[in-house]
């Protein structure tokens, strides 16, 4: 009887509640519209068309956003092409870098707006944005600015030049961090640039593109243009755009691979993941389940290197798992602008919707599914950490990329056992390894067919170190030297 | 003197002794099957005789030369670079001791004689000099990155595993080595399909590589008609990149539209030079790896 009480869920909720600690987002300026940023200028759209962005933690609409069309793209095109030659290319690459520093720096002094409105607009919770996207896009620029002109060190035996310019065409998950992890090494490289921002989440690349005009950029030498997947297909399909840049999912990925076939344009591919992160018995359990948590429930888990799929060493599953469910039971979900809260709002009412039909069939094919049992605030879009186990290598949630706060936990024995599993899989983005074992965590690191392993840690990112995947999770590197290769030409 | 004088009575009636015809069959996993199409072509001179009936590969012998590059993949990959290179080096030494008869063969296919020796000359020395990159191109491509948090982040190039390589049609010898050796140093796997008019040059090679310690299914070599292979290899889910370096405008449409099944890799040679490094490059894969520094 006593041993059944001391395995009792432990229930950290009951004894106080955390008060509310919401940021102040008064100081924040919006606009009630915004046109598209074409050629130095925010210009109204030859669509005449505007659509809605929300906020997904109370169903209000923020702003109205200009859609693109075919001609806008050709507009911001031109406007890239003709910077290209006549400004961007004539400066000298020092100078270059002194105006990529200079957003950078502007972005530093602008950080906590730019962190509320990349809430407010995305769902994530204020820390993630205060503490990861912004000072990381902020560094992205510093980092990329300093290779303007050093980039005769970077690729031995070769000169370079500049590709032209660049579509680059981001995602909803980390809107503003995508922008500079994609605009700040194509300037670098003195490119000029096309960008289109995910639909949901316009706003952060909005302010961006007001920072760039208070950096002076030259006129057209970046162009923000906003609306979905139309927009983003004419731009793809422009035959003025020398490089196209794309982080998404793995479909459109292959939609985009297939519809540059026949031309010469330059392509990277960031694309979707299902990361195995495996925990030996050997692990310190406690920063593993920790590492787990951060893995999988980051950002809600729409991250495309988030771990979901969760390998455990038999010997200590059990303690595993109910260390882990203690610990997502102290999950906070709730309001993106509270201090407190670990998870925020579901990015979209259609990513909802795809996270509830996958959680669905993980159930109907004999999953076993636990969730917290946490409130949640009754208007927006919401969705509580969810475990699964007794799952199998065929279940669809363990093959298909949930990108949501859903965890599929398998178990196995041997280390040639979970690398198989782990490899199983038409992904290769990334990989989580855990144990107390050097030699171990360096074996397993080597064979995982995946583009960035975290050992011993998990989701971590940075200016100078290089991300991207293996097999179906694209093609080519961003950050660091390796990211700069695709926007340079070498000869 | 009995011996001798054997030889002498044979050779002595050499005039009308029958030549020993070679029949050509393809190579994969380290063996000389024949096509298991049963189809062949006819390989003809100058004049227009038949020198040879040369296996007309077909897609079920590029699926089992895709099925025996992976099984060989993960051991050639773990082979030390050191041993990569003097496997390299060896295939180099053993063509070497074969240039007569190289030369001959490619005077069959329609060389001239000066023109087989500058080529494989060259093919020897850029698998000597590939050879040299082994255990080099690691330490040049590689990166220790200053991240901002406590962590130590490293990257360095991995391959990305089985390529599939279209060598080109107008050169017998120099076009293997040029495309196949920067992707196997790399520690990939391929299967060549290889130039139409240069078969024969092509199998006496994998008799070559056969030769060398090179394991069994490291390099395939499959000979036939290449646009019977562009779509299947374009189109195969375990293969992860496709080398050319000649294909036609529509053919490089093909492959590049099917290459988006499985996201694989698609490496134009034409726009690297012969010898370089980065040829090895566009067949790798960074792998970044982080690791907390602290107790």
């Amino acid at each position: 009887m006593k041993k059944k009480s001391a395995t009792k869920d432990l229930k950290f909720d009951t004894k106080w509640t955390y008060a509310p600690a919401p940021e102040s987002a008064d100081h924040i300026q919006l606009k009630e519209k915004y046109d598209l940023f074409i050629n130095g200028k925010f210009t109204a759209p030859s669509s005449k068309k505007y659509f809605d962005t929300i906020n997904p933690a109370t169903e209000k609409k923020i702003a109205s956003i200009a859609e693109a069309n075919a001609a806008d793209v050709d507009k911001a095109v031109t406007a890239a092409r003709t910077a290209q030659q006549k400004v961007w290319s004539k400066i000298s690459a020092a100078e270059r870098g002194k105006y990529i520093y200079r957003i950078a720096r502007i972005m530093q002094e602008k950080a906590r707006e730019l962190a509320i409105i990349e809430s407010i607009d995305g769902g994530k919770p204020i820390r993630e944005s205060r503490d990861i996207d912004v000072p990381l896009a902020a560094a992205h620029f510093f980092y990329n600015a300093g290779w303007a002109d050093k980039l005769e060190y970077a690729f031995p035996g070769k000169k370079t030049a500049p590709v032209g310019v660049a579509g680059q065409i981001i995602p909803w998950n980390f809107p503003l961090l995508m922008a500079a992890w994609k605009i700040a090494p194509a300037l670098a490289a003195g490119n000029t640039v096309v960008l289109k921002p995910a639909e949901t989440t316009p706003l952060t690349a909005l302010k961006l593109a007001e920072i760039l005009q208070e950096a002076d950029l030259p006129p057209g030498v970046v162009n923000i243009i906003t609306g979905a997947g139309a927009t983003g297909a004419a731009i793809v399909n422009h035959p003025g755009i020398d490089k196209i840049a794309f982080t998404g999912s793995t479909d459109v990925g292959k939609i985009i691979q297939k519809s540059l076939a026949g031309t010469d344009k330059k392509y990277t591919l960031e694309l979707g993941g299902k990361a195995a992160n495996i925990i030996f018995e050997d692990a310190a359990i406690d920063q593993a389940v920790e590492g787990i948590v951060n893995g999988i429930f980051f950002n809600q888990g729409h991250v495309c290197c988030a771990g979901s799929r969760l390998f455990v060493q038999e010997g200590i599953a059990k303690e595993v798992i109910r260390k882990l469910k203690d610990r997502i039971q102290t999950l906070i979900v709730g309001d993106p602008l509270d201090k407190n809260t670990d998870i925020g709002a579901i990015n979209s009412k259609a990513q909802l919707r795809k996270i509830k039909s996958l959680v669905q069939i993980g159930i109907k094919e004999g999953g076993e599914c636990w969730q917290s049992d946490c409130d949640v605030p009754s208007k927006g879009f919401w969705f509580r950490p969810t475990l699964f186990t007794n799952v199998a290598q065929s279940s669809t949630i363990v093959q298909e990329e949930i990108f949501g706060p859903v965890l599929a936990i398998q178990t196995f024995r041997t280390v040639e056992e979970v690398i198989e599993k782990a490899n199983n899989t038409p992904y290769g983005l990334s990989g989580g390894i855990w144990t107390d074992k050097g030699s171990k965590a360096f074996q397993v690191s080597s064979k995982l067919r995946a583009g960035v392993i975290w050992a011993n840690t998990y989701n971590k990112f940075d200016p100078t170190s290089p991300f991207g995947g293996y097999k179906e999770s694209g093609v080519g590197r961003e950050g660091g030297l390796h990211g700069l290769s695709p926007y340079l030409k070498l000869y | 003197m009995a011996t001798k004088t054997a030889i002498k009575n044979t050779s002595a009636s050499a005039s009308k002794r029958l030549d020993v015809k070679k029949t050509y069959k393809i190579y994969i996993d380290g063996k000389f099957p024949r096509t298991e199409s049963g189809r062949f072509y006819a390989l003809k001179d100058a004049a227009g005789n038949v020198i040879a009936n040369v296996c007309r590969g077909s897609r079920k012998d590029l699926r089992d030369a895709v099925v025996s590059n992976r099984k060989a993949q993960n051991d050639w990959s773990k082979r030390s670079a050191y041993n990569k290179a003097q496997i390299l080096y060896r295939i180099a030494e053993t063509l070497e001791g074969r240039k007569t008869q190289f030369i001959d063969t490619m005077m069959k296919e329609g060389y001239k004689e000066s023109n087989a020796k500058v080529e494989i000359e060259a093919a020897i020395d850029l698998l000597i000099y590939y050879a040299g990159w082994s255990d080099k191109y690691i330490q040049v491509f590689s990166a220790v990155n200053p991240v901002e948090s406590s962590h130590f982040n490293f990257s360095y190039p991995e391959p990305t595993g089985i390529v599939h390589v279209f060598c080109p049609q107008n050169q017998a010898l120099l076009g293997i080595i040029s495309h196949a050796t920067p992707v196997i140093i790399g520690g990939n796997t391929c299967t060549l399909v290889v130039a139409e008019k240069h078969p024969l040059t092509a199998i006496e090679f994998a008799e070559v590589i056969h030769a060398s310690d090179l394991p069994g299914g490291v390099i395939n070599i499959i000979t036939g008609y290449r646009k019977e292979f562009i779509a299947h290899a374009s189109s195969h889910m375990d293969v992860n990149a496709i080398v050319y370096s000649d294909v036609d405008q529509e053919q490089r449409k093909t492959i590049q539209i099917n290459a988006a099944l499985n996201v694989k890799r698609v490496v134009d040679y034409s726009k690297e030079e012969t010898a370089s490094p980065y040829r090895i490059m566009s067949c790798q894969e960074i792998k970044t790896t982080w690791h907390p520094i602290g107790i």
